[in-house]
């Protein structure tokens, strides 16, 4: 007996002025089955999410639920139908505790008043079957994009859905939070909950799923079980061409020290951390959420104020908590929360871009609207961007256009050091192959480059030395041939300390 | 992120963890500390400050502007403002004596329950223009400011009610004292628990935060946001109704300027009283606070005999420093949570 699927869009279409974010597309998803949703950025695999989550209302094409049409008026109809979904950008409130996040409207009630004491224990059970180490009555406020991520998975999981929707939940993940993720997801799969996963990390959609449905400028290229498909098959279908095996680093010589960090410590955070980072050299800082890689990030760019230690640029020494400073000296930082540190949402493309670079556009005391306009372009085709004019805000792009926006925006800006916290994330897998050679580019003409990723293929691939961090402190450092998954797990896991 | 992940933290988040609990609490309890200096320095030079006539005199004065701090802190809470409250109240007063005195058959609690839903409509007016026709809260509230006071002129025609125009037992609610608390204080006071009970208990109560931290995510969530807003904003016009039958129980003269010019009063001590005037955080308990901390000022300053301009100056500069410490709190805040990521 073929049982009818929980969910399914017959022929949805949706556009956005001229954009036609998803034209004519058919999807079913079943009980008990986890279902794998692929495309490029911009194929429109969240704008298919927001129309199952009753974000957009389909401007063609029918939603059935157990083979009953329904409409979905708002995000309350479809959860009270049983979707729960977890948005690509985290929407946490950030005044609110963590608690508070994960139950709001759905709050456990007492006699009098809100049950706080079974809301915080739900919470902390929650984290439990996580992994997840955060306090549930603190503010969402000052989460790290990793953190908010887990809260928004464990806020999905309360629901106690039959539809999970999950976009890019692993985007900021490293591999261990990944597998309780998965862990989690396998046992709601086998009690008959229907999920549907975005990931453009291909291996996670091999290991998760059971069928895949790819999308390609909106439409519907296919949906195949996920034996019929080899990676590099999805990859075509994603695509339409055939892609360049993924760019390994060149090699390069390393010159003299552009980045040296000594005994830099910050109370609480991180401690005693130091490393040099040459010019030519890519190096890897690897560890798992929470091991204080964004934090040393920050404080070294000046964003945040260390307790004790030294940073140097070029041989000169910063003064703590001075970003403006440390970009003078040469430094770029593209930050991990590209929605609140990287961009500014309502501003157009090319403000944006030109943004980080302002001085090389100057003519005089203006700026040049044409040199800006140029650049963008410039650097709107390099990076394969996806949009409709330059002038609109960043804020319509889909996610991983806007992590391009970003990257263009600090790479235009030709930094002595650069350091890139999760720079590929939640870039497809053809543009993620573009990045890498641009900072392999950029390496050998003499940028110094620190890399902050959780992808370990990215990692492995890409660095000269990987730093290994693990709670605030530097554990290892392997060079290239020394660097293995196996080695690099060890460290950031705490065992095998050398 | 294993379980020794806190062992690292553990040295920062202890004085970072009480930091963040004690700002938490701080705003309500700063305002109590600054009360309670002022009432010290103030007592100390002039005794007769810290009798019973003067301080029922500060409550009955604060308790007409902390009633509507409270309306007012529903709609901040939610990232929105009500200008419009003097006018509101100003109506209602003056509608309210008006029945009283042309239509003495009218039962009491019936013009005061006439005034209250005056108000909420006055309110349902600014909700729909904010909600339904996406008109900023600034704007909307800032013409409904001059139309409800507008209608108001109208209907008065230049008319003035007279205390000797009203009944006695309406006047006397306006002055009457239960085990010796005036009354509008005590009502203010009813008002003030129970909404924050509300506030902080029910799952509306807590979307109304959840609104004003972030808009976009309370959509996402499926809370309905118009309809949210709506009511606060019906439940601040509303409460501008009672005030306003207050006032004129209160005052007993009662024309078409009555409280003209308020509505910054009430906002003063919306943000004294630490919400936060993007909206998202902050009690009812802290901008009461914050009314009464502005009505002590003022018998304070003429106490001490400090004239009437240079009064509104300090008046000024207490609010200057009220928003500066608020944002150095929040920034401290900020870096403390930081800091602190286990539990
Ligand atoms: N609110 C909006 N207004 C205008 N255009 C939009 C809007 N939302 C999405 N788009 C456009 O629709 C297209 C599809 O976007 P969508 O976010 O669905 O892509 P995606 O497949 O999720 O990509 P990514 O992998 O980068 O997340 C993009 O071209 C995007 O610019
Ligand atoms: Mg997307």
């Amino acid at each position: 007996m073929e049982d009818t699927p929980v969910l399914s869009l017959l022929q949805v279409s949706k556009a956005f002025g001229a954009v036609r974010a998803v034209r004519e597309v058919s999807l079913e998803l079943r009980a008990g089955e986890a279902h794998a949703l692929a495309g490029e950025n911009g194929a429109g695999k969240s704008t298919l999410v927001k129309i199952l989550s009753g974000v957009h209302r389909p401007d063609s094409g029918r939603i059935l639920l157990d083979g009953q049409p329904v409409e979905f008026a708002g995000p309350a109809d479809a959860q009270r139908a049983g979707v729960a979904v977890i948005y690509q950008e985290p929407t946490l409130f950030p005044d609110l505790s963590v608690m508070e996040n994960i139950f709001m409207g759905r709050q456990p009630r007492a006699r009098l008043g809100l049950d706080r004491r079974a809301m915080r224990a739900a919470t902390a059970e929650l984290f439990g079957r996580l992994g997840v180490h955060l306090d549930p009555d603190r503010p969402a406020r000052g989460l790290s994009i990793a953190d908010q991520q887990l809260v928004e998975i464990a806020k999905a999981l309360s629901r106690q859905a039959r539809v999970l929707v999950m976009d890019e939940p692993t985007a900021a993940l490293s591999g261990q939070e990944v597998a309780r993720l998965f862990g989690v997801a396998g046992t709601l799969r086998e009690q008959g909950v229907a999920l549907l996963f975005i990931s453009h990390r291909l291996e996670e959609i091999f290991e998760l799923c059971q069928r895949v449905t790819t999308l390609r400028d909106g439409a519907l290229v296919a949906t195949d079980p996920i034996g019929d498909l080899t990676p590099d098959a999805l990859v075509r279908r994603m695509v339409g061409r055939e892609l360049e095996a993924l760019f390994p680093k060149q090699d390069t010589t390393a010159g003299e020290v552009a980045l040296s960090v000594r005994r830099l410590t910050r109370e609480g955070v991180f401690t005693d951390v130091s490393f040099e980072v040459r010019r030519g050299e890519i190096v890897a800082l690897a560890g798992l959420v929470g091991a204080g890689r964004s934090e040393v990030a920050r404080a070294v760019f000046g964003i945040d104020r260390w307790d004790a230690g030294a940073v140097e640029v070029d041989g000169r020494r910063l003064r703590p908590a001075r970003p403006t400073a440390a970009m003078a000296a040469g430094l770029a930082l593209v930050p991990e929360d590209r929605r609140q540190q990287g961009l500014v949402m309502d501003l157009s493309i090319e403000r944006n871009i030109g943004l980080a670079g302002l001085t090389a556009l100057r003519r005089g005391p203006l700026i040049s609207r044409l040199a800006e306009r140029e650049r963008a372009r410039d650097w709107a085709v390099r990076l394969r961007l996806k949009f409709a004019r330059l002038g609109d805000p960043v804020n319509v792009l889909s996610g991983g256009n806007q992590q391009k926006v970003v990257l263009a925006k600090w790479l235009a800006r030709r930094p002595s050091v650069l350091i890139v916290d999760e720079p590929t994330r939640g870039i497809d897998v053809g543009t993620k192959a573009e990045v890498h050679r641009l900072l392999s580019e950029l390496a050998a003409s003499g940028v110094a480059v620190l890399m902050i990723s959780s992808e370990l293929p990215e990692v492995l691939g890409m660095a000269d030395r990987v730093l290994v961090m693990h709670e605030g402190r530097l554990v290892a450092e392997l060079d290239r041939a020394e660097a293995s998954e196996e080695s690099v797990m060890a460290a950031a896991t705490g065992r095998g300390r050398p | 992120m294993t379980s020794a992940a806190s062992s690292v933290t553990s040295a920062g988040r202890g004085g970072g963890r009480r930091l963040v609990d004690r700002v938490a609490r701080v705003r309500e309890l700063g305002i109590v500390v600054a009360l309670g200096a002022l009432f010290a320095v103030t007592g100390a030079a002039n005794p007769s400050f810290l009798s019973y006539g003067s301080l029922r005199d500060i409550l009955l004065n604060s308790a007409i502007v902390a009633l509507l701090a409270v309306g007012q802190t529903l709609v901040v809470i939610t990232r929105n403002v009500d200008l419009s409250v003097s006018s509101v109240v100003g109506l209602s007063a003056f509608g309210g004596a008006l029945i009283l005195a042309d239509h003495p058959g009218v039962p009491v609690p019936l013009v005061i329950a006439g005034c209250v839903a005056l108000g909420a409509a006055c309110g349902a007016v600014n909700g729909l223009l904010v909600g339904a026709a996406r008109v900023p809260a600034l704007v909307a509230t800032l013409g409904t400011l001059y139309a409800f006071r507008g209608v108001d002129y109208a209907w008065a025609g230049g008319r003035q009610v007279n205390a000797a125009d009203m009944p006695e037992g309406f006047l006397a609610l306006g002055t009457r004292s239960v085990l010796g608390v005036p009354l509008p204080a005590l009502v203010a006071l009813a008002v003030l628990l129970t909404v924050g009970w509300m506030l902080r208990n029910l799952r509306s109560g807590r979307e109304l935060y959840a609104i004003g931290s972030s808009p976009e995510a309370a959509v996402l969530a499926g809370i309905r946001v118009r309809r949210r807003v709506l009511t606060a904003f019906v439940a601040n016009g509303a409460l501008a109704g009672l005030a306003g039958v207050m006032w004129a129980a209160r005052f007993g003269t009662v024309d078409a300027t009555v409280a003209t010019g308020k509505e910054l009063d009430v906002i003063a001590a919306v943000v004294v009283g630490g919400v936060a005037i993007f909206g998202g955080s902050g009690t009812v308990y802290g901008a009461a606070l914050g009314a009464v901390l502005l009505a002590s000022i003022t018998s304070a300053l003429a106490v001490l005999r400090v004239d009437a301009l240079a009064q509104t100056a300090i008046n000024g500069a207490l609010l200057l420093a009220a928003i500066v410490l608020d944002r150095l709190l929040a920034l401290r805040v900020a870096a403390a949570l930081r800091r602190r990521r286990s539990p």
